[in-house]
């Protein structure tokens, strides 16, 4: 990824005033022009951009610096709410009908925004729920688009309703719904060809898939890394045939998603799911404030906050908040080094995390290549082979125990000497971050402390050895 | 450029090739709506050239997913233009910024070399750019010149790939080389050069899945076919191209430089480009990482596909002709 975080540059912009009682014009004007490029990069559409910092700024001018924030902090709490506020405050699923009627759901959207995909994870999510959901071909024009189509269902296990490619797609839905009638599914998918919207007559075929049967759920299909274009799509597609909810899709792609927000901001819409891999069961729940600080490039630290709570049990909660303590007295010991390597692995490896996480002021994808799983293994080992005094106790080492160390876990002295240096260093950062926490309150983790604003408060967790 | 406009001359006798570029410049009408138009726009709006004008154009640019480095590259190399050549009309910098973009989105001469063969083109990109499509249009462009092509469908991940692009091998009657859904790329790959190599085939047009640039494994699987390649067939020229979908926005550049790190980049295939408003990540991936547009897709047909010619592009951005036309 090519872009700084949006904290780090505030952080910078700020360096000089912490501390002050209120936002001046002057510091919000500062601040709200990295937010102003960091929205530009992430592909907002200009026009919202602009809306959206005139609104901050009327907002935090004069507003006063929250206790134990630091005013680029305050800036982006500001930032951050009315983001949020405008991605929508809550989560939104597809509305059903009820009492035993048909659900029908159209799928529209461009080319290659993955709505047969989406389509087939749709009718996978359906079935979790007890629904028996119907997928109807409607692509009669993209060479093997019905093949996907079936396909996809076999594999989701949801039947698939073509007429092969002869009929009018407004006809195949019609005969689509009498079968699902007649066969009692409950909802009824229709997977229409990708179109442009400024494609007339392909829009008036989405028009007449209306009007041949009664659609509930239109929903458009948007790839997240669509640019300025996003607003016009999501405009044109509404105002011509009307949506009623929005997927993005490819969002586990590196892009920051700005599409979101321009798409939520021109019609109001609500984003109902993200596609995130290409798994057919990887359809997930559209979370507002997570959208918010990614497109801000603040990092998915909430995500990575969920896994670490899901991959972290109870027990291990207890643990993790004593580590965490430690670790801000500067207590940090080899147990917990080994403790933090076995969750980082539960959370799939360092490479997601790292993805996920703002305010390392290196590129995420310039360490993946530079930390070796294995040099992480060579490490485990290395702690492997110290005596439980040696783990509890790190001052203890001497000549005699590395040389005994490396022998024991197959290294030489020199890596031996390394990694405790390193220990060392982070030891010492860890004391000053946990001092530098202040009042603030911390979470149950070692991860939670990222959660605040502030990026780097908690850096306490296993993402903060640097090789 | 004598090549260019032997080109332009053939599009202009060949009514089929003249709606080409009717309908790209139709595309291209609405991008112009939001670029050049926007330009003109600011041109007419703001007499001076002060800040507002420049903040004017910088606003048309972004909107055109020109992106902010490189509009600030431009608007930077524009300013110094105005003071060191004194230019104080704001219609002056008009033709400037059409030579500074126009610039940025030069094509080397050499740059289709590898048509004359034998040549293997590998073709990627993220998911749903248009990879499969590209790769079957210009197996009929290549067909119909009478070359000997050969595909190979090396996307055995998606559902229906191989059925989507033996139908497009069909239109274009070409030979294919596929295998089972699931199978190994590489393996596909390795069979495709051998049977390249055995046919004494022109060009190889090589299909792949559509990958996520962050996907490490996915990534390393493209990596082995880019090897397979070079080890089982030294001799061929390569030609490696990147599909961008035109709607995409700043993410293309962080596609590009992915791809670009697995494999050496020849090109980029900007495909989408009759739709609204794009563009302009072409011209920031070229003068980012100065990989040439080589193809332009602007619709569904097969002849949809056509070489990239940048003063046209540029002309049709700022639909400069009538504007030279009526000077003259």
């Amino acid at each position: 990824m090519a872009f700084e975080s949006l904290t780090d540059k505030l952080s910078n912009a700020f360096a000089k005033l912490r501390g002050k009682g209120k936002l001046s014009e002057d510091d919000v004007k500062t601040a709200l022009k990295e937010v102003r490029m960091a929205l530009l990069e992430a592909d907002v559409n200009y026009k919202v951009v602009k809306q959206f910092t005139s609104s901050v700024e009327e907002k935090a001018i004069g507003s006063e610096v929250m206790n134990g924030l630091n005013p680029a902090q305050s800036v982006i709490r500001i930032v951050n709410e009315e983001l949020t506020s405008l991605m929508g405050s809550e989560t939104v699923e597809i509305a059903l009908q009820t009492g035993g009627a048909i659900t029908v759901i159209m799928m529209v959207g461009l080319q290659g925004a993955g709505k047969t995909t989406t389509a087939a994870k749709i009718a996978a999510k359906l079935k979790t729920r007890g629904k028996k959901p119907l997928l109807a071909a409607l692509d009669v024009y993209r060479p093997a688009a019905i093949k996907q189509l079936q396909v996809n269902g076999d594999k989701v296990g949801a039947e698939v309703f073509s007429m092969g490619d002869n009929h009018r797609p407004s006809d195949i839905a019609k005969a689509a719904l009498e079968h699902a009638g007649k066969n009692r599914f409950d909802v009824v998918i229709l997977d229409t060809a990708g179109r442009l919207q400024i494609d007339d007559e392909m829009m008036n075929e989405l028009s007449e898939i209306k009007e041949a049967v009664t659609v509930n759920q239109t929903i458009l299909t948007v790839d997240a890394m669509t640019g300025q274009e996003a607003v016009n799509v999501a405009k044109t597609f509404d105002e011509k045939v009307g949506i009623d909810g929005v997927i993005l899709t490819k969002l586990d792609g590196d892009t920051r998603g700005g599409a979101a927000l321009s798409i939520k901001a021109v019609t109001g819409k609500p984003i109902l799911y993200v596609g995130m891999g290409e798994k057919l069961s990887d359809l997930e729940q559209f979370y507002p404030d997570r959208m918010a600080g990614r497109i801000l490039g603040m990092g998915d630290v909430l995500t990575l906050i969920d896994k670490a709570k899901a991959s972290i049990g109870d027990g291990d909660e207890a643990k993790s908040r004593d580590m965490a303590s430690r670790a801000g007295k500067g207590k940090f010991d080899f147990n917990d080094y080994l403790d933090s390597m076995s969750q980082m692995r539960k959370m799939g490896g360092i490479g997601s995390i790292l993805g996920m996480m703002p305010g390392l002021g290196v590129k995420a994808s310039d360490i993946e290549g530079k930390i070796d799983e294995s040099q992480l293994r060579k490490t485990e080992a290395i702690v492997l082979s110290m005596t439980p005094e040696e783990r509890r106790n790190p001052k203890l080492m001497s000549p005699q125990r590395k040389f005994r160390i490396a022998n024991g876990s197959g290294n030489s002295i020199a890596d031996v000497n390394r990694f405790i240096k390193q220990f060392d260093q982070m030891q010492k950062m860890m004391k000053q971050m946990g001092g530098m926490g202040g009042k603030k309150k911390r979470h149950g983790n070692p991860f939670g402390g990222m959660g605040g604003l502030g990026g780097r408060g908690g850096f306490g967790g296993p993402g903060g050895f640097r090789y | 450029m004598e090549t260019e406009n032997k080109e332009n001359e053939e599009t202009l006798e060949s009514p089929k090739k003249k709606g080409f570029f009717a309908r790209l410049r139709a595309g291209l009408a609405k991008t112009r709506d939001s670029i050049a138009g926007g330009f003109d726009h600011v041109f007419t709006d703001y007499q001076k050239i002060d800040d507002d004008f420049y903040e004017g154009l910088e606003e048309t640019m972004i909107m055109g997913d020109i992106g902010v480095s490189a509009t600030d590259r431009i608007l930077s190399e524009l300013r110094e233009q105005v003071s060191e050549q004194h230019i104080t009309e704001t219609s002056e910098c008009r033709q400037l910024l059409i030579d500074n973009i126009r610039a940025q989105m030069t094509v080397d001469e050499h740059a289709y070399d590898f048509e004359k063969g034998p040549a293997i083109v590998l073709v990627i990109g993220v998911n749903g750019v248009g990879k499969t499509t590209s790769v079957g249009k210009l197996a009929g462009i290549y067909k119909e010149q009478g070359k000997k092509v050969l595909i190979a469908a090396a996307d055995t991940f998606r559902a229906a790939a191989g059925e989507q692009l033996s139908e497009w091998a069909k239109r274009a009657g070409v030979d294919m080389i596929s295998a089972r859904e699931g199978s190994d790329p590489a393996s596909v790959i390795f069979d495709s050069v051998q049977a390249a190599k055995a046919r004494r085939t022109d060009i190889l047009l090589c299909d792949t899945a559509g990958r996520l640039h962050n996907k490490k494994n996915l990534m390393e699987e493209l990596r082995k076919m880019d090897r397979i390649i070079t080890k089982e067939y030294p001799e061929a020229i390569r030609e490696n191209l990147v599909v961008l979908d035109g709607t995409t926005g700043q993410n293309a550049l962080s596609q590009a430089r992915e791809f670009a790190d697995v494999t050496d980049l020849t090109g980029i295939i900007l495909t989408k480009m009759d739709g609204t408003a794009k563009g302009g990540i072409a011209i920031a991936v070229q003068s980012e990482l100065d990989i040439p547009v080589k193809f332009i897709g602007i619709g569904e047909k097969m002849d949809d596909l056509q070489r990239f010619h940048p003063d046209e592009f540029v002309d049709a951005l700022f639909d400069n002709k009538e504007e030279k036309t009526d000077e003259q």
